[in-house]
């Protein structure tokens, strides 16, 4: 028996625990005394009890297991194989749990590695065998010791919702956790880099060309790690798109909750939203085939220069993918702005613009807010377009007709293919990212800010 | 159906011929014809549902803000039809103010709720005419010695009553010359009812009013005549003690009896 399908039986067991704590509430309120709690949250405890205990003892073995077993064959096997450097004797190891399991291995294996295959495969089952029995009888014992405890006025319910906050807690935790995990492990990513690379190099060169040569005499020796014009480019891009985006899905937000007619709306709000579902691949080969060239021939005809790939034409793609993240927040949250104050205003004599302008939108201000951060973050994190549509020379330029690159675009550049993952090369991945992350966050802390200020001066 | 009483005022302000107001099928109005007297407070009583706010606003056409209301008959302000297709709305309700059964003040200071009508309509030319038509407004209001020290606070940040009263000088402020007021002390404690009540005493001086409210108290204490409404009939109008004392139909004594509704 596999611990896969160790908790069909567990689950079983804990379903009936349930049915039986809840029951035996009900008879202990039969005798004329009330109950503390409902009697679902006395079935709920003694499951919880039976289950609990048991899944933790499975967590922690499934976590401990190959450690343990690891340790246990080693300390088994001949000298000669003890003293291997760390990484044969993993191979070694290896090649036990294959044979063991049946699978290939390399080379033919020695009476030692049989026998400590042999030796694998029992303590494994005898691990898994422990396991169940353990994991059963710690069922049965939470399953007596709780449905003991089920008594009228035992507080069922206050256990219950412990519990229930425990995992609360837990889940949020998680979550903090592991966006700790991912920034620490950026951030030392990024230390290795600096260590390389002078950090004022990076922060305020003005070159960006990570070619590391692997032998010194080759040309181009040296890289240049200038974010700068990286960095720039994500700016000009983020602003084209958001240049476009901010008034046009305001301005159809506006149009949606404050004058269209409710045929109107039902039609044009799901069309809006598809934009949404677009792959962002697809308006990548739009932007690189379509929006580019009539950009090129437009600037051509007015006697522009015009790269084929431009910073205009990613950022205006860019800006019709974000437009409907603002418009259906923006009108959500104009929605969401209660008809008293727009009756108010009417109610003064003021026109719909001035009451939309005046009252609604001051109103509606941080929920837009919202939106608009939400957007300036997809346009930062963006990636697909500006592949695609505005190249991969990171030139330092404000000029939105020739190419740029971005710091996302990079990040990918550099990690694609087969990389050392201690060259400076595929390590300024890391600091850019930390850049961006960092880059983000102000953002947030700024917008944060605005909308607290706002709120205090008006609520 | 004919109304009983009297539905002439001497020198109306107001007047209300054949109103009829549908929303979509539903016939909520049903040819409702009254006066309303300058200088007088009309209050409107009748039970839940019968129509009172939806009469209420037809005064200054904010039912044209409903999608589906439909409104016939004729309504004048001073002679002039107010339904006229030429007549300009706005102006309309710049003379006929509303304050309604929550307050809602602007999420705006004080200064700026009172401020929100006169700078829409170009009333104040400078800084200091538009400070003196706040602070008029507000102690007309019986506002202003309460919040004349934080003006710059933010309006929602009032007492549920004194919202109420920077909602009626926000009305104010505009110079309307009539007032139209559903249930403005329904979400009010006795206390702050009774303030207003005195305000609406004040305010009968200068503007003409007209009241919705639930309470018969209200209607016999603040009110010079009384409408009673029935499910979209106007049963009987007349004057205030004359209604509360002597009703000629039996549908309005049933009600000030409060044998139902
Ligand atoms: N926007 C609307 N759409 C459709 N029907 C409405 C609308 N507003 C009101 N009605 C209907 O019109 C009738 C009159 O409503 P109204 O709000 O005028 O009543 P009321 O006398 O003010 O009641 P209350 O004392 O409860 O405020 C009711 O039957 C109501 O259901
Ligand atoms: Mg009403």
């Amino acid at each position: 028996m596999t611990i896969g399908v160790l908790w069909i039986p567990l689950v079983l067991l804990a379903a009936t625990s349930y049915l039986l704590g809840r029951k035996r509430a009900v008879q202990a309120a039969s005798t004329g005394v009330r109950l503390h709690s409902r009697p679902t949250y006395y079935g709920t405890y003694v499951a919880l009890w039976c289950l609990l205990p048991a899944v933790g003892v499975a967590a922690l073995w499934i976590a401990l297991e190959p450690w343990v077993l690891t340790h246990l064959i080693v300390r088994d096997l001949p000298d000669s194989y003890r003293h291997l450097p760390p990484d044969r004797l993993g191979l070694v190891l290896n090649d036990v749990k294959n044979l063991a399991t049946g699978a290939m291995v390399s080379g033919e294996p020695d009476a030692a590695l049989r026998a400590a295959a042999d030796h694998y495969r029992s303590l494994r089952s005898l691990g898994a065998s422990a396991m169940v029995v353990a994991c059963f009888s710690l069922a049965l014992l939470g399953l007596f010791w709780s449905i003991r405890r089920v008594r009228a006025d035992f507080r069922a319910r206050n256990q219950v919702e412990r519990v229930i906050r425990g995992f609360l807690i837990l889940s949020a935790t998680l979550a903090v956790f592991t966006t700790v995990g991912i920034v620490l492990s950026v951030l030392f990513e990024a230390l290795r880099f600096f260590r390389a690379v002078p950090p004022w190099e990076f922060f305020f060169g003005l070159q960006w060309s990570p070619q590391m040569a692997i032998r010194a005499d080759q040309v181009g020796s040296s890289g240049a790690f200038g974010m700068i014009p990286v960095f720039t480019g994500t700016m000009l891009i983020s602003a084209i798109a958001m240049g476009l985006a901010v008034p046009v899905g305001l301005f159809s937000a506006i149009y949606l909750s404050e004058y269209a007619s409710r045929a109107v709306r039902a039609v044009v709000k799901p069309l809006l939203e598809i934009l949404a579902g677009v792959p962002t691949v697809v308006y990548g080969f739009f932007a690189a085939l379509t929006v580019g060239p009539t950009i090129r021939h437009m600037g051509e005809w007015l006697g522009l220069e015009v790269a084929s790939e431009s910073a205009l034409a990613a950022g205006l793609v860019m800006g019709i993918m974000i437009i409907p993240f603002i418009s259906s927040l923006s009108d959500d949250v104009i929605n969401a702005v209660p008809q008293d104050l727009r009756d108010g205003s009417l109610a003064l004599g003021a026109t719909r613009s001035e009451t939309i302008r005046q009252v609604v939108l001051p109103a509606a201000l941080p929920g837009i807010m919202g939106g608009v951060l939400l957007g300036v973050s997809r346009a930062i994190g963006e990636t697909m377009i500006v592949v695609m549509a505005a190249g991969l020379s990171a030139n330092l330029t404000m000029n939105p007709l020739q190419a740029v690159t971005t710091v996302t675009v990079q990040i990918v550049t550099l990690l694609v293919g087969d990389q050392e993952f201690d060259s400076p090369k595929t390590l300024a991945a890391f600091a850019l990212g930390l850049v961006l992350f960092l880059v983000t966050l102000v953002l947030n802390v700024i917008s944060l800010a605005v909308v607290r200020r706002y709120r205090e001066q008006y609520e | 159906m004919t109304t009983v009483g009297e539905i002439r005022a001497a020198n109306p302000r107001m007047t209300c011929r054949q109103v009829n107001v549908y929303y979509g099928d539903k016939h909520a109005i049903k040819n409702v014809s009254i006066d309303i007297g300058r200088n007088e407070v009309l209050a409107m009583i009748g039970p839940s549902g019968c129509g009172k706010s939806t009469f209420l606003r037809c005064l200054n056409r904010m039912n044209d803000t409903i999608e589906g209301c439909r409104v016939t008959g004729t309504i004048t302000l001073d002679g002039q039809d107010i339904y006229d297709p030429d007549l300009d709305v706005v102006l309309l309700r710049a003379q006929v103010g509303m304050v309604f059964q929550k307050p809602n003040p602007f999420p705006k200071s004080i200064y700026d709720n009172i401020a929100y009508g006169p700078k829409i309509h170009g009333l104040a030319r400078t800084r200091s005419e538009l400070d003196q038509i706040v602070e008029t407004s507000l102690q007309k209001a019986g506002l202003w010695d309460e919040v004349k020290d934080r003006l710059k606070h933010p309006g929602t940040g009032l007492s549920g009553g004194q919202q109420q009263r920077l909602c009626i000088a926000r009305a104010i402020a505009v110079s309307p010359e009539v007032i139209l007021m559903d249930e403005p002390c329904s979400a009010l404690d006795p206390i702050a009812t009774a303030r207003i009540e005195d305000l609406i005493h004040e305010l009968r001086e200068q503007y003409t009013i007209v009241i919705v409210t639930h309470s018969m108290q209200q209607a016999a204490r603040v009110s010079q005549r009384t409408a009673f409404f029935h499910m979209g009939d106007l049963i009987e109008v007349g004057p205030t003690d004359r209604i509360f004392t002597r009703p000629r139909h039996s549908l309005t004594e049933d009600y000030i009896t409060g044998r139902f509704g």
